[in-house]
């Protein structure tokens, strides 16, 4: 088993607002957390987590500015690091994005990114929500079917393959909650401020080998 | 299914959490930042924090407590966001993006306009577009002048030329994420949500409208989620001087079915570091 000693995790700092948040959690849960943008802090991490509030495309474009796509790439797709991308984060993996226009995504997990239809409910979906567990997943090791936890956002990623769906919560619809295929991660919601089941959830991310 | 929040509004006063009457007298209530961990570990769903400072003089006076001493508002942000792993929204003097920029850095995950917002509708339509709706709050405070509700700016002391109604359904055209709903003159008074006002503007809009002022008992929770669509009760005061207050508030609503997280979830035992 890998000791604790030899994990790292990144947070990547792209200028998303809550990195800070996803960046203090960490350091209560583990010894060796880095905030950072800078390629040798990626390429020397084991975990790599994209925190994210904001919209799809300032996200992508964001991430370009910064020049680094190609070298997460490089880490999550060839050298199979974890990955956990949170919130936008994790829609900006979808191939497309329908946030105010269309924007190309990551296209590391196949989907299309929209606005929740509702029916009526009120946008954002804001606050706390319970999930449907799809199939069993290392992230959810521990957390029982049911807990709540913390969602704000108004769009949806629209997975390609539902099989690449581990959790739902439903809001008007349901939608994806947890997607993971391989080594890539993500959650709609904030663990980050989701109290001890959103530790639990970071704290199972950090457990994967 | 998406549970109504029971949300914590901290008011900070020159550095210092206050206890506020009618928008107009304040009682001292210590430290701001030891607060948010309590409100954090007993479980509110989010905090609200408020800087009413009208000057610019920012001093906890925490010689005694082995803290640095905090001179501004980011920084008891930055010690606030620190402690806390629930939403925290901050509010309160905020005039331009980079204001908002600033909070949402040091740890913020909302931020809450009111004045600017009334001084220049375009601002919340600005500040949308750069760091999304779900991070914009506009809030809202409302006094009864001449008997009709008119919506006020200045922290209470200007009149807008808005009725409530209006200026939700404003906001919301303007890309606001939510709206929280403050009645002056239930502010501090304990006798009950202004519940017509809540029915109106949450009847009036599709986006979280969170109810405020005037919440003296767990019943008066009760009564806003019965009899509006208000998507979250919120107070100040009644939380401040009860142990355990918020987990107890819950509880109340909880075993009488409302829709709101469960109170025993909170139970569980702090993990400790976690060992890989």
């Amino acid at each position: 088993m890998t000791m604790n000693s030899d994990k790292k995790v990144c947070i990547i700092d792209y200028g998303s607002g809550n990195a800070r948040s996803v960046y203090n959690i960490f350091q209560s849960i583990h010894p060796f957390v880095k905030l950072s943008c800078m390629p040798d802090d990626i390429e020397d991490a084991t975990h790599l987590v994209l925190p994210g509030v904001g919209a799809f495309g300032a996200t992508m474009e964001k991430l370009k500015t910064l020049s680094i796509l190609g070298i997460l790439e490089k880490n999550v797709l060839k050298d199979k690091k974890h990955f956990l991308g949170i919130c936008v984060g994790m829609q900006i993996l979808a191939g497309e994005g329908m946030e105010h226009g269309v924007y190309k995504g990551l296209g590391w997990i196949p989907g299309t990114v929209k606005i929740i239809d509702t029916r009526g409910l009120c946008l954002p979906h804001v606050g706390w929500n319970n999930f449907k567990m799809r199939r069993d997943n290392a992230l959810l090791e521990g957390i029982n079917q049911g807990t709540d936890f913390y969602y704000v956002h108004s769009y949806q990623f629209e997975a390609s393959d539902t099989k690449d769906v581990v959790a739902t919560c439903e809001y008007g619809v349901e939608f994806a909650a947890i997607i993971n295929v391989e080594n890539i991660y993500g959650v709609q919601f904030h663990p980050e401020k989701s109290q001890k089941a959103g530790k639990r959830l970071l704290q199972n991310f950090m457990r994967l080998t | 299914m998406k549970k109504n929040r029971i949300i914590t509004v901290l008011l900070l006063k020159n550095g210092f959490l206050v206890q506020s009457r009618l928008f107009s007298r304040y009682q001292n209530l210590g430290n701001p930042v030891t607060s948010v961990k309590r409100f954090s570990d007993w479980a509110a769903d989010e905090l609200i924090y408020l800087d009413i400072t009208r000057d610019n003089v920012y001093d906890m006076h925490r010689d005694d407590l082995g803290h640095p001493n905090r001179n501004n508002i980011i920084e008891i942000i930055s010690d606030a966001a620190r402690k806390c792993y629930i939403p925290v929204t901050f509010g309160g003097r905020i005039r331009t993006m980079e204001d908002i920029e600033t909070r949402l850095a040091n740890g913020a995950d909302k931020i809450s306009i009111n004045t600017k917002a009334l001084d220049s509708p375009l601002f919340i339509k600005e500040a949308s577009r750069e760091f999304g709706s779900q991070c914009i709050v506009v809030s809202i405070d409302v006094k009864i002048k001449e008997s009709s509700y008119v919506v006020m700016s200045n922290g209470g002391r200007t009149a807008a030329s808005y009725d409530p109604i209006r200026w939700a359904k404003t906001v919301e055209e303007n890309g606001a994420g939510e709206i929280l709903l403050n009645s002056i003159d239930r502010d501090g008074a304990g006798n009950g949500y202004d519940i017509d006002l809540l029915h109106s503007v949450s009847n009036a809009v599709n986006i979280p409208v969170i109810a405020c002022g005037g919440a003296g008992t767990w019943e008066h929770f009760a009564e806003a989620l019965d009899k509006t669509r208000v998507d979250a009760v919120a107070a100040a005061n009644i939380f401040q001087y009860i142990d355990q207050s918020v987990y107890l508030a819950r509880k109340y609503l909880f075993d009488k079915g409302y829709n709101v997280r469960s109170p025993d979830l909170m139970l569980e035992k702090e993990d400790s570091r976690a060992i890989l």
